[in-house]
């Protein structure tokens, strides 16, 4: 090859990169019903933008012969952004996707999300990352129920651009009036979303008409297309102007010499010899350095990845946020946030979860649900539990207080995801309103007579014993003979049974499981009162379900409780049945019995695990003595 | 930002969070021009320390010549751990793609011989370069992809996303599959490359190669292994290739673009997808999704 053809592409590609030097990205959500040509809207996109190679073209023939329902011989542009095997079975998308097209002006990621009833979860994923939404309606329908459900989800995930693409104009002869009223309805249902700026745009996604080319059939409209709309669209966040945050995602020491703390601007700028503030510490340093692989920066800004190194030697790890000093968050351990369920297992109030915002990681739990919201309308409503797609606004309680900001502010910094701990499914997100004052409000007071005075002055060590098992296992059998054997020992115990709790402080608890996870969580915090007293107490209770107990166990220091698991067969507790329950229950007339209308998760590592189908009570209890004397609970005979 | 930026701002937030979230991850090394671009953002992302994990290379003993002295050329220069994993079994029973047919010759020199790494070395994280514009399966995958502890993927049971909270959270013995480049495209890839003038194998770039014309793609003869038919005499053409794997199943693309810019050059006007020269791709329409549920990456 000459050497000029070498030099005229090199030129060529400088040339094509110098222009793309401006490019921008911009993240979109698309969403609408399976009917409203959304996947059409998207493949037509795709086909304008020339993005399609031939081979993919020719794919989609094939394709649009064996799976496409245009009915006609055209291509199906529907089938380029349909993936999935099942899906293409179906006929219907039922994940998130996401979408690559370019132009000269910008690059966009689409989030491709389905709009039937079920998967708000899918649109709120798909929501969380974008900039702009846009929202098909069927000219021939207009707004529906899901149009409204879709513009919330988007405005309550922060969105604060909304297109609505009034589709299928074709099919109503291209008029101006029907448009009219559509976008008209539109705009009076979005004044009630906030700060939203709402664009409609009437076009035709399977002829093209007012996606990238200006409509000859609607010369009546003289706004911009699509495509030209999210070109030119300006969603500036304003996060550079914000007060600066950076969360530390990894503390980097190659060497004695370097101490660097590695994260994404989350907002503001920083620079050289600017004054910060770790938090939730508290402790206040200077950027000394900002170091990257390209070399050292004066200055960074938010959305760069950036390694800070600071002039002073203080307690920085992953979690911590590198803040601003005149303009902090929020550190709180109670705060009130808008909730969306994504699992199938229902959110209970009062079990825990594990909180992720940021880069830290605590345990949460929802101490309150407000009201839920119904999506469709709007109206809030009363609820006890949370189910798969609920949006709720929500009190949670963290185990640490951590620095925050509000969402509608900073989305890093307001955002977060539950999940659940035994599975490690993510199973809710949201998105931080404000701190609660009480939380701001109450401090710990020191005391001076303290646990372990307490507990000298007894010779022993505090302690829970937690039986739990079966109705009718014997667990209370046990635990009443334990307690007389320390009794004897002169210890001091105290001993909560299950039924006597329900009698007083748990009157008001009944059955179902978001009343067992809340009578589960006060006898928690009663039994951590009771270690405190210095007491050896032992907790009778079925406690049928893991993450309680492991809630219960969170409360207290890893030498202070024992999980004793008293096992007997559902089959011989029914034998026994002292109280006569599991023949009611086998009745029906005890709704959400344990074993029968209500599941049972045995412990997987109980510290004590008693066969008490083989053993006799009185042995029982000598094992759990044993086990007290060996973890120094009590004095070895 | 410009849109480059923000790709690589992201991709080393996503390196950052598995460094700090695992306990023993791994980078799939695959030579090609994603891993180069990968193992670039991972330099960037933990300057000034090394990477804080290995670099594995399955091989499948048919990469192309080129690639292996490429890979230990840069494992070298950039003194980073680099472990190569060769499915012995594979090896012992004379698997081919020759002998056997590309399907076999994948599942056991590949998909079965990766899974043996990950449980041998007990990776709880493996980064891999593939990329959502790739390929239609590709377009739903998550930037942290659960498996199970038999490395199966299951699309309809995968951690909900958001915003840039990655949940790693895993019991003993499964693990995540990472994709740092999700959101880039081929072409932001190529840029990037030029812009930050990464290393990649010159196999990328056009020369005369012997080749030979099968089932309508265009086959490198990178060794003697290679059975020539009757009919068959290499030709002396000058190519380059799109993607880079196992030589038998990687087709040549003619050109002649002997620089980078010229390679772009042809990408800016190409008429053919890259997955195109991947000959495992060609089956049912669905494949590739079959081919990740068995543990393919």
């Amino acid at each position: 090859m000459p050497q000029n053809a070498h030099e005229t592409a090199v030129a060529d590609v400088e040339a094509y990169l110098r222009a793309q030097e401006d490019k921008t990205l911009l993240r979109l959500i698309t969403c609408g019903s399976v009917d409203d040509g959304k996947s059409t809207l998207l493949g037509r996109l795709l086909y304008d933008c020339k993005l399609l190679f031939e081979d993919q073209l020719a794919s989609l023939q094939s394709d649009s012969a064996r799976f496409g329902s245009t009915g006609t011989r055209e291509l199906d542009l529907a089938l380029l952004v349909d993936g999935l095997a099942a899906e293409r079975e179906q006929g219907i998308t039922i994940d998130v996707a996401y979408r690559f097209f370019t132009t000269d002006k910008r690059k966009f990621i689409v989030a491709d999300t389905p709009g039937h009833e079920q998967y708000t979860r899918n649109m709120a994923t798909g929501a969380s990352t974008a900039e702009v939404a846009i929202l098909l309606v069927d000219a021939r329908k207009g707004m529906l129920t899901q149009t409204r459900r879709h513009s919330y989800i988007a405005a309550l995930l922060g969105i604060r651009h909304l297109v609505l693409a009034v589709n299928k104009m074709d099919l109503v002869d291209w008029q101006d009036g029907i448009f009219d009223t559509i976008a008209a309805d539109f705009k009076s249902f979005a004044a009630n979303l906030g700060e939203m700026q709402v664009t409609c745009i009437p076009v035709s996604a399977l002829t093209g008409d007012n996606i990238s080319r200006p409509s000859a059939a609607m010369p009546w409209y003289q706004g911009a297309t699509l495509l030209t709309h999210l070109e030119t669209l300006n969603v500036g966040d304003g996060l550079g102007d914000q007060p600066f945050r950076m969360p530390v995602q990894w503390v980097n020491r190659p060497n004695l010499n370097f101490r660097g703390f590695a994260g994404s601007i989350a907002s503001g700028a920083v620079q050289v010899d600017d004054p910060v503030v770790i938090l939730p510490s508290g402790k206040t340093s200077t950027i000394e350095s900002i170091a990257t692989y390209d070399g050292p920066l004066t200055r960074a800004q938010a959305g760069q990845a950036v390694t800070l190194v600071l002039q002073d030697e203080v307690d920085v790890s992953r979690g911590d946020v590198i803040a601003a000093t005149t303009d902090r968050p929020m550190v709180a351990d109670q705060f009130a946030a808008h909730i969306v369920w994504m699992h199938e297992t229902p959110m209970l109030p009062g079990r825990t979860y594990q909180l992720r915002l940021g880069s830290m990681a605590v345990n949460a739990q929802v101490t309150e649900i407000k009201h839920s919201v119904n999506v469709d309308t709007l109206e809030r409503m009363a609820a006890k539990s949370l189910d798969l797609n609920d949006v709720a606004f929500c009190n949670l309680s963290v185990d640490l207080a951590i620095p925050f900001d509000p969402y509608s502010d900073n989305r890093t910094m307001g955002a977060f995801i539950l999940v659940d701990r035994m599975h490690n499914a993510t199973v809710g997100c949201g998105m931080i309103n404000f701190a609660l004052r009480r939380a701001a409000n109450i401090h710990h007071h020191a005391m001076t007579v303290t646990q372990n005075t307490r507990a000298a002055a007894k010779q022993q060590k505090p302690c829970v014993l937690w039986f739990t098992g079966l109705s009718g296992a014997g667990k209370s059998t046990i635990a009443d003979l334990v307690e007389q054997r320390l009794h004897d020992f002169g210890h001091h115990t105290m001993l909560l049974d299950g039924d006597n709790v329900r009698f007083g402080l748990n009157r008001d608890l009944g059955f179902s499981n978001e009343d067992r996870v809340e009578n589960i969580r006060r006898v928690g915090e009663v039994s951590k009162l009771l270690v405190e007293a210095g007491l050896i107490t032992l907790v009778s209770f079925i406690s049928p379900f893991r993450s309680e107990r492991q809630l219960a166990r969170n409360l207290l220091q890893d030498d202070e409780f024992f999980e004793v698991f008293v096992d007997a067969p559902l089959a011989v507790c029914e034998q026994r049945d002292p109280k006569g329950l599991y023949k009611k229950a086998r009745a029906g007339e005890i709704p959400n019995f344990t074993g029968i209308g209500s599941d049972y998760e045995p412990p997987e590592n109980p510290e004590l695990h008693l066969s008490a189908s083989v053993f006799s009570a009185e042995q029982l209890a000598e094992q759990v003595i044993t086990l007290l004397r060996n973890q120094g609970i009590i004095a070895a005979e | 930002m410009q849109h480059l930026q923000r790709l690589e701002a992201e991709s080393i937030h996503i390196m950052r969070d598995v460094a700090a979230q695992f306990r023993n991850p791994v980078m799939l090394y695959s030579i090609g021009k994603d891993s180069s671009v990968m193992l670039h953002l991972a330099l960037k992302a933990f300057y000034p320390s090394k990477p804080p994990f290995a670099l594995l290379h399955v091989d499948t003993t048919w990469k192309f010549q080129e690639m292996i002295a490429f890979r230990d050329q840069r494992a070298k220069e950039l003194d980073l751990d680099l472990i190569v994993h060769i499915n012995a079994d594979g090896v012992r029973d004379g698997i081919g793609p020759f002998s056997h047919g590309s399907a076999v010759h994948t599942d056991i020199m590949k998909t079965q011989a990766l899974k043996q790494a990950l449980d041998q070395y007990g990776f709880d994280a493996a980064f891999g370069g593939a990329r959502r514009d790739e390929e239609k399966s590709r377009a739903k995958e998550r930037v942290f992809s659960f498996r199970t502890a038999q490395h199966r993927w299951d699309p309809k049971n995968q951690r909900p996303e958001l915003w840039n909270l990655y949940n790693g959270r895993v019991k003993k013995g499964e693990s995540i599959r990472v994709f740092p480049l999700s959101n880039w495209t081929e072409l932001d890839i190529w840029q990037y490359i030029y812009q930050e003038a990464i290393p990649v194998p010159s196999l990328y770039l056009a020369k005369p190669r012997p080749v030979v014309r099968r089932d309508g793609a265009l086959i490198m003869v990178d060794d003697g292994r290679m059975p020539l038919n009757d009919d068959e005499t290499p030709e002396m053409m000058s190519v380059r290739f799109r993607t880079l794997g196992c030589y038998p199943l990687t087709g040549a693309v003619e050109s002649t673009a002997t620089t980078l810019p010229e390679v772009i050059r042809e990408m800016l006007v190409a008429t053919s997808s890259e997955r195109q020269g991947r000959v495992i791709d060609q089956d049912a329409g669905a494949s590739m999704e079959d081919k990740k549920q068995e543990g393919y990456f």
